[in-house]
């Protein structure tokens, strides 16, 4: 008894550790939202494009990344591009690319169902009122997009921050493989694993929980 | 008076079909020209190419002395001068009730809000929505929604309004709530063109009828003349499809 496993996370800097491995998951999410959000625009603008070719090639991608498990893809590029092209890739930045070639298609295909959505006569009835083009759009057309869009896109952010969990597997220390370390350090511990992983399971959900709500209020505000 | 529309011999077609073979039609300011004549005849393709939603192939359309058909570029400024509502519900439904009203006076004719807002809370007290100015559209029954939409086309003080089947999408017992604020339009000699299935009301407030059949105007009269009179065989059978023969009566 005199020794409960919750004070491993309390010893030395245990607690700092797993923060700072949460920061990397964070990070890796956070530029990967980012860029599959500005990529996912350009990729929901091409899927709606008049372009066969362009739109034959989104789908193709969208499929894969549908159907292929997330971990072939990250040890595809982690082991086999940076190994076949020689490059230099760090964990890190094979996850940002990975998480991002999967992003982007989400992204993209959520964006094209947006505006889509919009129906036709939103924008008739707004040009019928002598409102510019610019206008119809700024104050019509992408006000409805970015509602419909928005609560889909938080549910996909937090997918995303959620999957980071994989890249313990290609050696990068997210805060899953900082827990793991400690808990190697403290195997003597038997209940050193419930506590550990009880906190990334806390962190986690204090990152995600709060991204979810937020995600359901604005669904119920907007719907 | 003044003529605000004069649509000369415009001739459109999608796609290789032919909608619209030649439509000649003359408004004057304050008349009210009701459209009829059976689904898909071009009734509503009419109206789309007035205000510039379809471009027509061939023909001519003046707005007062001006040439409106084939412009690109100002067809806003154009449009701010013509008002039309739609059958299918289309206030904007991320935006309340007054700010559906303002968004085209303010953006639009770039007029000062408090103007418009002024306006806009007595207007929606005539059409019976007193204090429903921050009502979500999704809130209103249809016939506030069409009666909202009316609003909204008469904030701009348009020189004609166009409304096209208004109330083909409402439940039978709201149709009248909206009909009866279009008859009050009329009363005030606000120039309209509009198309409906609604004999009763056609006959009401009309100062002309004018019957479409595949694409050109087949007949057109008053209304005494047209319901009650009219003239081609293709009127006399369109009309006839209104009226229901009892049990009795066929035995
Ligand atoms: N954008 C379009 N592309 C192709 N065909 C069209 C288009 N708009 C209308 N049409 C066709 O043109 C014809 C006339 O359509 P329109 O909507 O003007 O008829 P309508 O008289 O208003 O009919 P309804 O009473 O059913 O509203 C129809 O056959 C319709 O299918
Ligand atoms: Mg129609």
């Amino acid at each position: 008894m005199q020794d409960l496993g919750i004070s491993i996370l309390f010893k030395g800097i245990n607690f700092q550790r797993l923060l700072g491995g949460l920061w990397v998951t964070l990070r890796i999410a956070l530029i990967t939202i980012g860029l599959s959000a500005a990529f996912g625009l350009l990729f929901g603008l091409l899927m709606l494009s008049k372009n066969k070719i362009a739109k034959g090639f989104c789908r193709v991608w969208l499929e894969i990344v549908r159907f292929m498990p997330q971990l072939v893809l990250l040890y595809l590029v982690y082991f086999g591009f940076a190994r076949i092209f020689s490059l230099d890739l760090s964990g890190e930045t094979s996850a940002i690319a990975m998480f991002t070639f999967w992003g982007t298609a989400e992204m993209g295909d959520l964006i094209r169902g947006a505006l889509t959505s919009i129906p036709r006569h939103q924008r008739e009835s707004a040009a019928a009122l002598g409102l510019t083009p610019a206008q119809i759009y700024l104050h019509v057309l992408i006000p409805q997009t970015v509602r419909r869009l928005l609560p889909q896109a938080i549910n996909l952010s937090t997918r995303i921050i959620k999957t980071t969990a994989l890249v313990k597997m290609i050696n990068v220390t997210e805060v899953l493989k900082v827990g793991q370390q400690i808990i190697g350090q403290f195997y003597r511990q038997p209940d050193a694993a419930f506590w550990v992983y009880f906190t990334v399971f806390l962190l986690y959900f204090i990152v995600c929980w709060p991204i979810s709500v937020l995600a359901g209020r604005l669904e119920k505000r907007w719907a | 008076m003044d003529t605000i529309l004069r649509v000369r011999d415009i001739k459109k077609s999608f796609d290789g079909t032919g909608v619209l073979s030649g439509v000649s039609l003359d408004i004057r300011e304050g008349e009210v020209v009701v459209i009829i004549g059976p689904s898909g005849c071009g009734k509503s393709t009419l109206l789309r190419c007035i205000n510039g939603l379809e471009q027509i192939d061939s023909g001519e359309i003046w707005l007062r002395d001006e040439l409106i058909s084939g412009r690109k570029k100002d067809m806003h400024l154009i449009r701010q001068r013509i008002g039309m509502v739609f059958q299918s519900y289309d206030l904007f439904p991320h935006m309340n009730v007054m700010d559906n009203l303002l968004l085209g006076p303010v953006k639009a004719l770039k007029k000062p809000k408090e103007e418009v807002e002024a306006e806009a809370v007595a207007m929606l007290r005539r059409v019976g929505l007193e204090g429903r100015g921050q009502a979500l559209p999704r809130t209103l029954s249809g016939g506030q929604k069409q009666r909202v939409a009316l609003v909204r086309a008469m904030l701009m003080h348009p020189e004609l309004l166009l409304l096209d089947e208004i109330t083909a999408a409402l439940d039978p017992e709201m149709v009248s709530e909206v009909l009866n604020v279009v008859i009050d339009l009329a009363g005030d000699g606000m120039t309209m063109a509009i198309v409906t299935h609604e004999m009763r009301f056609a006959e009401a407030v009309a100062d002309r009828v004018l019957f479409l059949e595949q694409g050109s105007v087949v007949e057109q009269g008053t209304p005494e003349q047209f319901f009650h009179d009219p003239q081609t065989d293709r009127a006399k059978q369109f009309l006839q499809s209104f009226t229901y023969t009892s049990k009795r009566e066929r035995s």
